[in-house]
């Protein structure tokens, strides 16, 4: 076991040690079509969110999911924060004062929301949300981009490790949303009251097709209000939603990095240098030896 | 070499008032800066170190995200969100701890590794190596619990499906699973007996750890070549040669681990545990953390009855035996020669190991059906005929390369 050889395995057991988790989820996958990965403004290392598109993820989310969806995680001030769709906090207390909160403390148990408040969910009990929507609940969607993902087969997943793909999410829900299909494909069977969707595991759900083109009215007139507009952006908001501080991660992250590589170079030099003379000796030695 | 003389002088009135009544800074001098270490050890040796670094990172990111974090299986999910939305530096903090426990795990099996590799299991480190193994043992049940504290779909079924295998032992199975559940179902009581074990668990390793390191000590490091240390030509001090070079490998690590932390938290576990537990909805697909893939490989390779033996019981026996057998290691390896360097047989059949051990982490994964079943099966045969049949024949059969006469010697040749 040389020194070439054992770093060579080293680097070897870490990515195959590294790469089998992925398949974990690979094989549960239960005939899930491939999923596209999408270009996102927040995907990769660097990426970031972009601001606009995140208020009108925003818009979609609460003129369309949030008559079901609950984000019970997400907070109005959550709204103004560094690196997210940037409203200012005087457009977020407006907004929170535009909800009732349910408060047993305030009189008639309802009071006017304030920017500290958790997104009000629209139903007040599981079973409310199952009797509204024949017997399903509709999920929360505080961290709902993170609760799904896609599947891929080692060793492609590799590169996953390698680029930090972590907009599997995103990726999933768009493709959900853009994965009805008003005919069900010959042999499938559709129940009563159920949707086929090519992307959703067993492909009968019970949400009715959410978007279609036209359905939100954008401010901003270049962008085209298609459903593969509105089904782009509100991923985006809801990985956002997942995942509020996402830029202040990867902006600490850099730092880090910085950090551990300057250092680790440093660290490299000095244990050189402590070491030399030990070398430096044995070399002498084994020429003595040689003569 | 822990009997090797002391040549400390206290330099002050007060270091010799301290060392007459605890000897303290006297034992640090001898142990962690005088210690003589073998001059020749390799990169490998470096993982003793980070794995140290690694409890104590688990342990300061665990104790402050338990000020944080509510063991209630109504609050638990919410609260844990909560450290990674609202805690300062929660959000790093909780990144550190959970893809810690990864990097835990991949020094972990890169240590147990490297001692098998070099036979640093044989006499006299049979109880230093019996006290690693007991640190493994810990460290899985540690683990296990605290992937049970978020209380995500996937914590609540993997404490359903491992606490459910023990109700498989004959009389005391079910009694056990009751009281480790604290009920008949996973529930409140095991979320709230699960988080008091959790924490102090890492403590009891720690100790254990204590006694791995005064373990080793005694007899000394073993080092690449297996040839005992003969005179002080062949050592170095650990300080500053060894604390410098573990202290860059530590920072080394580090990088792979900030990559995770910050650019990926999430890669490393599953999505199904950003849903909360549901105990009416069962996951399509149960799967332990990746490094318990190999053990649950073996659980489920057993899907026949042996005699009266049951395979449900059949696969806690392998399962339990996987981890058992390597206590006794140390006699059942017949060989004198310790370094796998100067084994050109064992060498084969240990780097076939390790590929078979990768190969039962892949198979852990992928479902028990079709041509996975059959592999399972025989990845585990491989893995206990290692232990049970190659390694005791090898040492009868096998002859090995000449070793060199001193660790000083075989540092010369490579010049």
């Amino acid at each position: 076991m040389n020194k070439p050889s054992s770093i060579v395995a080293a680097v070897l057991m870490a990515f195959t040690l590294g790469a089998i988790p992925a398949t974990a989820q690979d094989e549960g996958g239960h005939a899930t079509p491939t999923i596209q990965k999408q270009s996102w403004s927040f995907g990769g290392v660097f990426g970031t969110y972009d601001e606009h598109q995140l208020q009108r993820g925003f818009q979609v989310y609460r003129d369309i999911c949030a008559g079901c969806h609950s984000a019970r995680l997400l907070a109005f001030r959550n709204l103004s924060e560094h690196g997210g769709p940037g409203f200012s906090e005087g457009q977020v207390k407006a907004l929170a004062a535009e909800y009732e909160i349910r408060d047993p403390e305030a009189e008639n148990g309802v009071r006017p929301g304030v920017a500290a408040d958790r997104w009000p969910s629209p139903f007040a009990t599981e079973q409310d949300a199952r009797d509204a929507n024949g017997g399903a609940i509709p999920p929360d969607f505080s961290v709902i981009a993170k609760a799904r993902g896609v599947t891929e087969a080692f060793p492609a997943n590799i590169w996953n490790y390698i680029t930090a793909y972590s907009e599997a999410g995103p990726d999933y829900i768009y493709a959900l949303l853009t994965g009805y299909e008003e005919v069900p494909p010959e042999g499938s069977e559709i129940p009563e009251g159920k949707y086929y969707n090519h992307v959703f595991p067993g492909h009968a759900i019970g949400m009715s097709p959410p978007l279609a083109d036209g359905s939100v009215e954008y401010a901003d007139e270049t962008f085209p209000r298609t459903l593969d507009q509105y089904a782009r952006d509100v991923s985006a908001f809801l990985m956002w939603a997942a995942e509020p501080h996402l830029v202040a991660r990867k902006e600490a992250g850099f730092r880090v990095m910085l950090f551990l590589v300057l250092f680790a170079g440093l660290m490299w030099f000095v244990k050189e240098r402590l070491w030399a003379p030990v070398h430096r000796e044995e070399k002498l030695e084994s020429e003595k030896h040689a003569a | 070499m822990a009997s090797h003389e002391s040549n400390y002088t206290p330099g002050t009135a007060i270091e010799k008032w301290v060392d007459d009544r605890l000897p303290i800074i006297r034992w640090s001098k001898t142990h962690l800066m005088d210690f003589p270490t073998p001059k020749n050890l390799n990169f490998w040796w470096t993982f003793g170190a980070i794995l140290v670094m690694c409890l104590a990172i688990q342990i300061i990111t665990g104790v402050v995200l338990a000020m944080h974090y509510t063991p209630h299986v109504s609050l638990a999910f919410d609260s844990v969100e909560h450290i990674r939305r609202d805690v300062n530096g929660g959000r790093i903090i909780q990144a550190v701890h959970a893809t810690g426990a990864s990097m835990f795990f991949f020094a972990l099996y890169v240590h147990m590794f490297r001692g098998l590799y070099f036979g640093s299991y044989k006499a006299p480190r049979e109880i230093l190596w019996i006290l690693g193994v007991l640190i493994f043992a810990l460290v899985m049940a540690t683990a296990f619990m605290g992937y049970v504290l978020p209380w995500g779909q996937m914590s609540f079924w993997a404490a359903t499906v491992i606490t459910n295998i023990l109700g498989a032992v004959p009389v005391v199975g079910e009694p056990i699973l009751q009281l480790l559940r604290g009920g008949f179902a996973v529930d409140n009581a095991t979320l709230n007996r699960f988080f008091s074990l959790h924490y102090l668990l890492p403590f009891v390793v720690a100790a254990v750890v204590a006694l791995h390191i005064w373990a080793l000590h005694v007899p000394g490091n073993n080092n690449p070549i297996g040839v005992e240390v003969k005179s002080s030509r062949d050592t170095l001090s650990f300080h500053p040669y060894y604390t410098m070079k573990d202290a860059f490998f530590m920072v080394l690590f580090l990088i792979p681990f900030a990559w995770f932390v910050f650019f990926a938290p999430d890669i490393l576990g599953h999505p199904d545990n950003y849903i909360q537990a549901n105990s009416q909805v069962t996951p399509t697909h149960i799967v332990p953390e990746w490094y318990f893939l190999p053990f649950y490989a073996i659980l489920r390779a057993i899907d026949f009855n042996i005699l009266f033996i049951d395979s449900k019981l059949g696969g806690v026996i392998f399962f339990a035996g996987s981890i058992l057998i390597l206590f006794v290691v140390p006699w059942l390896d017949t060989s004198k020669v310790r370094s796998g360097t100067f084994r050109p047989v064992f060498k084969w059949f240990f780097w076939l190991f390790v590929l078979n051990f990768l190969a039962l982490t892949y198979l852990g994964a992928a479902p028990a059906e079709g041509v996975y079943v059959l592999l399972s099966k025989i990845a585990t045969a491989y893995y206990f005929l290692y232990f049970l049949v190659i390694l005791p024949l090898l040492g009868r059969l096998e002859t090995p390369r000449p070793l060199p006469t001193s660790i000083s010697e075989s540092v010369l040749a490579h010049h």
